[in-house]
Formats: structure tokens, sequence, C-alpha cells
């Protein structure tokens, strides 16, 4: 008996050590998977993941660890679900960071509620909430992507240099819509502009008729959709063009989707947006690696999540430990200068350059800066639409 | 001419959309208002229903378009209608048989039933996303509109346009159709009486010799009818979403309430009651003020009664109310 114990221990001790050294690390990849942003999630999920594989082949994270993803559904609107779904992350899989969330409402409960809590960083690849920068967070939260007050004031200068001073707003009604929409009124204001009606929206609804009648009788030269594509937006813009009431359109980062052109044609032509995008080669990088991987890497926020799974494992190595608490004071330091700069596919490169001891500085494939609470800096593509297209007008 | 622009406008912005809105809630809520009366519960499964069978319809339209088969200036969806109805019924007789039956046997109370569909209904939407997708699906083809607004004011010389969608002619059109041949149906052939007296009374229609297979058979046929071009309707004039379907639950119950459960007159009365109570009364009257009084009145604000935030609790106070004065809804239904 005594020896079979012994035996026993020591197969333990044994598979315990060798389990050490080779389990996975594993990240938390919590996004919209249903719900209204249900269309970008994939693409995002896809360019999380790859980076992870990336790091995974290169084999130079903390003695060769693989890096497991593993997904949720944030649901994008249900703070309870996504509350759960990352506790059982966190408990159940012991993920040492998250990718996510994507909404901005949903992140926030999640990082109060979940996260902090236990001690796990966050790195939103899509939420830009204003509220978010000032949000209690011990150090643990950091985004990729800017915040909508910058988002405001870059609508507000494309709008007024295309000389449109009167607008009416519609926001979809949550923390996202209701941040950026007060953001922009803001801006707008400031800059002498007016705005005619800001109303609310919500998502999923069955008639949009009542509210574009009241944006119609407020009026205004354009009309502003802070919405989502795959939501109320959608209805609101078709409800629109239907019935006359707007011709053209301003979208902004929530809009912008293969999906708009796709239902709507050339029935938004003359219209303009912007979302978070760079030209910097990272991007043109990743897009090529996107395609080679078979999804696309110009989907909103794709880029974004990317990078945010890419600075928490840079950050592991640069700490030299997949703790959370000891690894989220690296954050900064890896996405920030000075530094090699790193560009996406260059994880391995970045990895060996840290276990040598040196400095990095990330750039990745939506040009990473980290300012003040750990969110980007924002740089901005302007898009406008013409013949059913797309059509990129330049970088803000 | 600035009380004929008044009228367009609030026409443009109020009538034609309420109108059409009203009918496809009117569809809606006839179906869940004859499950209520003839089967005794409220099926939550309904906005799905009208979900899978407007995906049969899409996918059939999309085969119809590959094949260059089309309806002239109207939409191609009209043609797969039928097969979209075959569908969705071999979809609800088969839940009958492998759910409700099973409960029906056993004489369960209806709230068992209600439980059930909510089952059900997060099956048939789970089916739906795994068949169609969770994206927004457009299928309407043929002549978007009947007048679009620009072309309205070219003719019209007025300064507001009024818009009247292919979609929403069609709608109301097949709504009013639909409507007759249920009524006829129920009123005049022998199928459509032994199913209303199975509703009044279970007990003395089963005495007199109707048998309930079949009514329930026939009233899951008619259910998938209505809610296949209910929901193909709908689809038509916004966009096919799965899970814009399963909201449309929530107005088609209101409707289908405030009506009074179990009442077919009513669910119309009703649909059109929470469709325009929806938009008219957070419409703000600015324009249409703005034309029909002199210009010294003019108002400067928007002269909204509320918010478009509160358009759902305007519905839903008319339903408060009805049911407070009106146990039975506004026709007369069973009471809930």
């Amino acid at each position: 008996m005594k020896k079979f114990l012994l035996a026993s221990a020591a197969t333990l001790a044994a598979t315990g050590a060798f389990a050490d050294a080779h389990s996975p690390v594993k990240l938390g990849v919590v996004l919209g998977f249903t719900g209204p942003l249900e269309s970008l999630a994939p693409a995002m999920a896809a360019g999380a993941e790859m980076a992870m594989a990336e790091v995974t082949e290169s084999g130079l994270l903390l003695d060769g660890v693989t890096v497991e993803p593993v997904r949720a559904d944030s649901t994008c609107i249900d703070a309870a679900a996504a509350t759960s779904a990352t506790e059982r992350l966190i408990t159940g899989d012991g993920v040492a960071g998250i990718v996510g969330a994507d909404c901005s409402g949903v992140t926030g409960a999640m990082l109060s509620n979940v996260a902090v809590p236990n001690g796990v960083v966050m790195i939103s690849p899509s939420a830009t909430s204003p509220g978010l920068s000032t949000a209690e967070d011990n150090g643990l939260f950091f985004r990729t992507a800017p915040s909508d007050a910058r988002q405001g004031v870059i609508m507000t200068e494309i709008l007024m240099d295309k000389g449109i001073e009167s607008v009416a707003l519609t926001y979809t009604n949550n923390d996202y819509g209701k941040g950026l929409a007060d953001a922009f009124q803001t801006a707008f204001e400031e800059a002498g502009g007016e705005v005619t009606i800001s109303a609310a929206h919500e998502d999923g609804k069955a008639d949009y008729s009542a509210e574009v009648g009241a944006l119609a009788a407020a009026g205004g030269d354009r009309l502003v959709v802070a919405g989502y594509v795959d939501q109320g937006g959608s209805g609101i813009v078709r409800s629109a063009i239907d019935s006359g009431a707007f011709d053209t359109f301003h979208f902004p980062d929530g809009m912008i989707s293969a999906a708009l052109t796709d239902n709507f044609g050339s029935g938004i032509d003359g219209s303009t947006g912007q979302n978070p995008g760079t030209d910097s080669p990272g991007a043109q990088l990743y897009q090529e690696m996107a395609s080679a991987a078979d999804y696309d890497g110009t989907s909103p926020f794709s880029a974004e999540a990317y990078d945010a799974a890419a600075l928490i494992m840079l950050a592991m190595a640069k700490a030299g430990s997949s703790d959370p608490a000891e690894y989220k004071d690296a954050v900064m330091d890896v996405a920030n200068a000075p530094g090699e700069e790193i560009l996406p596919g260059e994880l391995g490169k970045a990895l060996q350059i840290l276990a040598d001891g040196g400095e990095i500085d990330y750039v990745g494939a939506s040009a990473v800066e980290l300012i003040g609470p750990g969110e980007s800096a924002g740089n901005y593509r302007e898009v406008s639409f013409a013949e059913g297209e797309l059509v990129v007008e330049g970088y803000r | 001419m600035e009380p004929l622009n008044a009228l367009v406008a609030f026409a443009n912005f109020v009538l034609v959309p309420a109108t059409a809105y009203g009918a496809q809630l009117a569809l809606g809520a006839l179906g869940v208002t004859l499950i209520y009366g003839i089967l005794r519960f409220s099926n939550f499964a309904h906005g799905d229903t009208m979900a899978f069978g407007t995906m049969a319809v899409i996918m059939t339209t999309w085969g119809f378009q590959a094949l260059g088969i089309s309806f002239g200036p109207l939409p191609t969806a009209l043609l797969a209608l039928p097969v979209g109805i075959v569908a969705c019924a071999l979809l609800v007789l088969g839940t009958d048989k492998l759910v409700y039956k099973f409960y029906r046997t056993k004489k369960a109370v209806p709230v068992t039933f209600v439980i059930a569909s909510l089952g059900v209904m997060f099956v048939m939407n789970g089916l739906v996303r795994f068949i169609i997708g969770p994206d927004d699906q457009l299928f309407s083809d043929g002549e978007r509109f009947i007048i679009t607004a620009r072309d309205f004011k070219t003719l019209s010389g007025l300064d507001e346009g009024l818009a009247i969608k292919t979609t929403q002619a069609i709608t109301v059109v097949v709504a009013i159709i639909v409507v007759a041949i249920l009524f006829w149906f129920l009123n005049k052939t022998r199928t459509g009486k032994s199913m209303r007296a199975y509703s009044d009374n279970e007990d003395l229609a089963l005495l007199s010799g109707i048998n309930p297979e079949r009514v329930v058979m026939y009233t899951w046929l008619m259910v998938a009818a209505l809610a296949t071009i209910a929901g193909t309707l709908y689809g038509l004039d916004k966009s096919f979403k799965p899970f814009t379907y399963f909201q449309l639950l929530l107005p088609i119950f209101a409707a289908a309430i405030v009506g009074g459960l179990g009442s077919p007159v009513g669910a119309i009365a009703g649909g059109f009651v929470i469709a325009f109570a929806e938009v008219t009364i957070t419409y703000p009257l600015k324009k249409v003020l703005g034309y029909a009084l002199p210009e010294s009145l003019e108002p400067d604000g928007l002269v909204q009664l509320l918010s478009t935030d509160y358009k759902f609790a305007v519905s839903f106070v008319i339903l408060i109310i009805v049911l407070l004065f009106r146990p039975t809804g506004l026709f007369k239904g069973k009471s809930v």
C-alpha cells in the first residue's frame, strides 16, 4: 500500500511538473458572436487567433508554451450573459488574459464584475465609449481602439470640410451610441454646426417609421447614424431612403461594413463616414496575412483584435510570466517607443528580441500607440460612397 | 397648396408606413389568436415560425432567380410563397406531433403549453440561424417603388414628397385578400365551423362527432400559411433577419391582446392600433403645422408629444388601459 501511494505520488508529481512546463497559456476571446455585431465578430476572432497561432508556432513565448484561444459569446448587449461567460473563462478555463469584449456596455460590465475582482487583464479591440477611459480598472484594462471622444472630433472635421453645418443625429440606445452621439454633438456645436435633433433608436425592432418621421420633421443636410449596421442602424437608413427623408448620410465606425454597401448599393451614394484604420505598412501586411488565412482583414476591428492578442502575449514575454498581476505593467512598455518597431507577422522576431533583453515598440496592424489610461491614440479612415462602392478618401 | 403639403408630409411619414406595418402586425396577430382560440395557449414560437417560413420562401426565391423565373414588376418571393407555406406547415405539424400532442393527450394545463412553446421557440430560432445564418438577407426584387418621393414632387409640384413602395401596397392588398379568405373559411365551410365549435366548447364539439386531431391539423396549416405570409411581407418591406423576427413577437402579442385573444377581428384591429400608436404619438408636428398654420403661428420647436424613445411605452400603456377596462380586449376575446 505504501509503495502504491508513493508510486502514485511520484507519478502525480511527475505529471504535474510536466504540465507546468508545457501546459498551454489560455487566452479568452470574448466577442459578440451573436447579437448586433455578429457580422463583425468572426473576422475579429480570426485576427486574435491568428496572432496566437503565430506565437505558438514561433515557440518563443515563456520557454515554448503554446497559446490556446478559448471563445466565449459577449452577446454585445446582454451584460449578465457576458459577465457569466467571462466568469466561466476565468474560473473554469483559467485564462491568463482576455481579448474583448467588443461592445462598450458589456465591456464595462465584464471589467468591473469579473476582470477587476479576479485580476485578469482585458484588452478590448473595439469598445470605444469615452466612459471607459475613466473606469476603475487597477491597470488591467486596455484598448487598441480609440475613445469616441476622438471620433466625435474627426467626424466634425469631415463634415465641416464638406460644408455641412446642419445635421440630424440618431444613435443606438446604449453606451456606445450615446457616448459617440454626445461626443459628436459637443464637438460639432463647438465648431459652429447645428444638430437639429438627437434621437435614440432601439436595436432589433420591427419598425423605424416613427424615428425616421421625427428625424425628417427636424430636418438637416445629412443624417448621422451612430448605430450598428446589423441592427437598427440599417433599419433607419432603409426607412429614411424609402420615404425620401434623407438622401445622404454620415456613418461612424459601427456602420462601416461590407453589409452596408450590400444592403443599400447606390442608394447611399454621396454619403460619408469614418472608422478606425490606418494606411501604415502594418495594415497592408495584415490584410495580406488575412487573405492568406482566408478571412477579410479589412473588416472593422479585425486588425485591432490581432493587435490586442499580440499585446497580451508580448507583455507576458516582457514580464517573463503569464500572471496578469505581473504582465499588466508591461503592456504599455511593449506597445510604445522606444524599441524596435514590430509589424504583424513579426511576433516571433519580437519575442526573440524580448528574450534577448531588448526593447520593442509594437506597431502592429493598426499602428498601435497607447496613450493616457491605456487606449489607442486613434487613426481614422475617411470613406465615402460612390456608385454603390466604398471609396477610401484618406486617413486622419 | 400649403394644406396639401401638410397632408402629404403626414401621409408620407405616418399614414403609409403605419398602414403597412399595421397590416404586417395584423397577419402575425391572426396566427397568434387562432392558436390561442383553438389550441388554447399563447404560442411564443410564432415569431420564429414566421422566420422559418420566410427563410423557406427566401431560399425558393433564390432558386427561382437562379432559374431566371421572375414575376414581372412584382417580387419573385410572391411566387415562392406556396413552397414556403408547405415547408412551414411540415415544420409546425412535425412540432405538433413531437411536442404539443404529448401534452394534449395528457390534458396539460395551458401554462405547460406556453413553456413548451418557449422551448420550441429556441429550437426554431437555432434552426433558422443554422440554415440561413444570422445575417440580414435582402430578397425583394422587381419594382421597388410605385412612386418615389422625388417623382411625386415633380409630378405634383408640391414641396413634400410621397413615397409608396411596391411592398407596402402588396402588403396591404395581400393582407386584405388573406383576411377575406380566412373569414370565409371560418364562417362558411364545414371545417371552419367545426373549428369554431371546437374553440367555443371542446367537449360539446367532441360529442357532436368533430374529430379533434383534424381541427388541430387544420389550425396548424392555417397558422403556417399566415405566419409565412406575414413574415414574407415583413421581410419584403424591411429585411429578413432572424433576430428581428424574434423581437417582432412583442408587438404581435400586444396587438393580439389589445384586440382580444381568440378574436380574429380583434387581431386585425389590434395590429392597426399598435402600429398607429407607435408612429403617430411620437411624430413631431413641426413640418405639418408649419404648412398648415399661418406664418405667424409657425412653431419653433419640434412639437413632439413624446420622444421616440417612448414609442414602445405607448403601445404598452394602451395594452394596460385596455386590459384594465376591458380584460377581454376590444373585441371580446377570451379573457387572459
